[in-house]
């Protein structure tokens, strides 16, 4: 059985199949219940997928290259820790704060993009990551700089705190089936739809109506937004953040997953999270190797499947058929 | 007036390297309209290639620059044929990503080789320094100003003197063009490759030597500085490359001397944004960037 027969199993699974396999990750925290770290790799695996999945709006569906994901992702996590150790708000209130600031840097940084495209808008991106990453150590007086922020509290619930690595994974869990659902409605709603138009081509885009510079922000605004807020989650359950836990290997590695998946795929960004935490964990014993994984990844994907596994090809519903190019 | 004019003469010695390592920025894009992230790791592998020589042939700086620049311009070739030239029909946006892979992978291959701590580079030359009044420069500030101005000069005779120069400006212009006049333009792209590689190469043994330091990780920041003086003189144009890493330099020198060194290496971002927002083409660029 090769390659391409397992994905297309695996990317065509009957209803009763997704059913037991939902049922079968709901029940994760009571199978590894003995396992701690077993756990934490699932827990990782959501917060990566809720990562991806937000990436994936703008880099796989609007195409537009981002290299900065980190920044919003350090955003939202600086932004919910602070509120929490310094002016004692609870961590739900937090959250639309994240959110917020998380939309207003992904608008920022979603303007150049009416400027420029392609590797350049990768590259005004990346700086933007270094940026923010030069700030977060710099401007000490707020962030504590390179020491970074300990003790960050976990969230409560009808005030009892959650700490427990389970209800971190349902926390998790949660926060993942909301943005799954949200990016599938997305996928293949009229703005969605308008964002594949605008990436295959932006004149064609134009002229048959798409407001095109509307799309590309609102897609940067709801990428970001949704990156920040999974920043906030991040925080809250690791509770200890510095600059270093941003940095342009983490916006590396979300978009190799959205590469590896197949761009423009939520399906696919989720299988590509699966893959890309539960690899090098399975190969831990390739230590500083997996960058070199993912490197070789992103290098062999691109030239040998572009589409990546869960590619453009095997989108369900709206049977947008496009041809794929080498 | 001492501060100004010391920080001047280091901003130009860094501002040099820049160039260097900007010029194969400028090269790759002119033929294939690619931005080539491998250009970071090339310049890291360089220094380590010069690194070794240096360490285990004992041979002094120059001829450790002369092994770096080979070694890189392999390396470039290579890194063509394996992540670049399978994607010549793709975007170039498929190729700047295979090309980050590869700019991925090369700093962990090597740390793997020669370690990840910093280490001194031996340069197996004395280096003076002389003393006018309060300011002072370095025997090394000399070598890599004249190194560099050396490396352009020939950089230039190349271009303009010989016959895959003019293949070269002759593909910059126009691919199909020059492959209808019987130019076999994949040559004059691994040639492009091993030249920019190589310029990379020297560039990083120079730095390395200058601030005595080698590490696998040099090459991220470098890169992108040097991708800005890129950008800032005109992508694509050779003198306005290297307008813009004198410029990029002397910019980081003054705000470090003036400003805060702290932020030193948020400037170049920050000209790095602001001039693809407002003038994507460079000082002296001539190709218009995908605009809306």
């Amino acid at each position: 059985m090769n390659i391409s027969k397992i994905v297309h199993r695996v990317t065509n699974l009957k209803r009763a199949e997704k059913l037991a396999l939902f049922v079968l990750w709901l029940a994760l925290p009571v199978i590894l219940s003995s396992w701690d770290y077993g756990l934490h790799i699932a827990i990782s695996v959501s917060l990566w997928a809720v990562l991806a999945l937000g990436i994936n709006l703008v880099n796989g569906q609007a195409g537009q290259l981002i290299l900065g994901g980190a920044a919003w992702f350090a955003i939202g996590a600086y932004a919910s820790a602070l509120l929490m150790l310094f002016q004692n708000w609870s961590f739900w209130a937090t959250l639309p704060v994240s959110l917020l600031l998380g939309a207003l840097f992904g608008f920022l940084v979603g303007l150049p993009s009416l400027r420029v495209g392609g590797d350049y808008l990768g590259i005004v991106t990346l700086g933007f990551g270094e940026i923010a990453r030069l700030v977060l150590i710099n401007w000490t007086s707020l962030t504590r700089g390179p020491m970074g922020l300990p003790g960050i509290p976990a969230p409560s619930v009808f005030g009892t705190e959650v700490s427990s690595k389970a209800a971190f994974f349902y926390l998790l869990a949660a926060l993942l089936v909301g943005t799954w659902v949200l990016m599938n409605r997305l996928t293949v709603s009229k703005f969605g739809l308008q964002l594949i138009s605008l990436r295959e081509d932006e004149r064609v885009a134009q002229a048959i109506g798409v407001d095109i510079g509307r799309a590309k922000v609102t897609s940067f605004v709801i990428s970001a937004a949704v990156i920040a807020l999974a920043g906030a989650f991040y925080g809250s359950y690791i509770s200890f953040i510095s600059p270093d836990a941003f940095v342009f290997n983490d916006s590396m590695l979300m978009l190799a997953m959205v590469i590896l998946g197949g761009m423009g795929s939520p399906g696919g960004s989720v299988l590509g999270a699966v893959i890309l935490i539960v690899a090098p964990e399975a190969l831990r014993f390739l230590g500083d190797w997996r960058l070199v994984l993912y490197g070789t990844l992103l290098t062999g994907m691109m030239v040998y499947r572009p589409s990546g596994l869960w590619g453009l090809e095997r989108r369900p519903r709206n049977e947008i058929k496009l041809t794929v190019k080498r | 007036m001492n501060v100004l004019i010391q920080q001047f003469i280091n901003g130009l010695t860094v501002g040099a390297v820049y160039a260097l390592v900007a010029l194969g920025f400028t090269l790759v894009y002119g033929v294939l309209r690619i931005v080539n992230f491998a250009h970071g790791g090339v310049y890291m592998m360089g220094a380590f290639i010069g690194f070794t020589a240096g360490k285990y042939l004992g041979v002094n700086l120059f001829i450790s620059i002369l092994f770096a620049m080979a070694g890189a311009a392999i390396l470039g070739v290579i890194i063509e044929r394996v992540a670049i030239a399978p994607l010549r029909e793709a975007d170039p946006y498929s190729a700047f990503l295979s090309s980050l892979g590869v700019g991925t992978v090369l700093p962990v291959l090597a740390q793997k080789m020669w370690g990840v701590s910093t280490q001194p580079y031996p340069a197996h030359i004395e280096f003076t320094t002389f003393h006018f009044g309060d300011i002072t420069i370095n025997s090394m500030q000399i070598v890599i100003i004249s190194a560099a101005v050396v490396l352009v000069l020939g950089l230039q005779l190349f271009v303009h003197k010989t016959a895959m120069g003019m293949a070269m400006r002759s593909s910059s212009y126009s691919v199909t063009l020059s492959k209808l006049m019987g130019i076999n333009v994949d040559a004059v792209i691994r040639a492009t490759f091993a030249i920019s590689s190589a310029l990379a190469g020297a560039g990083g043994v120079l730095v390395a030597a200058y601030y005595d330091a080698i590490f696998p990780t040099m090459g991220f920041v470098v890169s992108l500085k040097a991708f800005t003086a890129a950008v800032v003189g005109g992508i694509g144009s050779i003198p306005g490359t290297i307008l813009g890493g004198l410029l990029i330099g002397l910019l980081e020198a003054l705000s470090a001397g003036f400003i805060s060194s702290s932020f030193q290496d948020a400037i170049a971002f920050i000209i790095l944004v602001l001039m693809l927002l407002f003038k994507p083409t460079g000082l002296m660029g001539r190709d218009v960037l995908q605009k809306m």
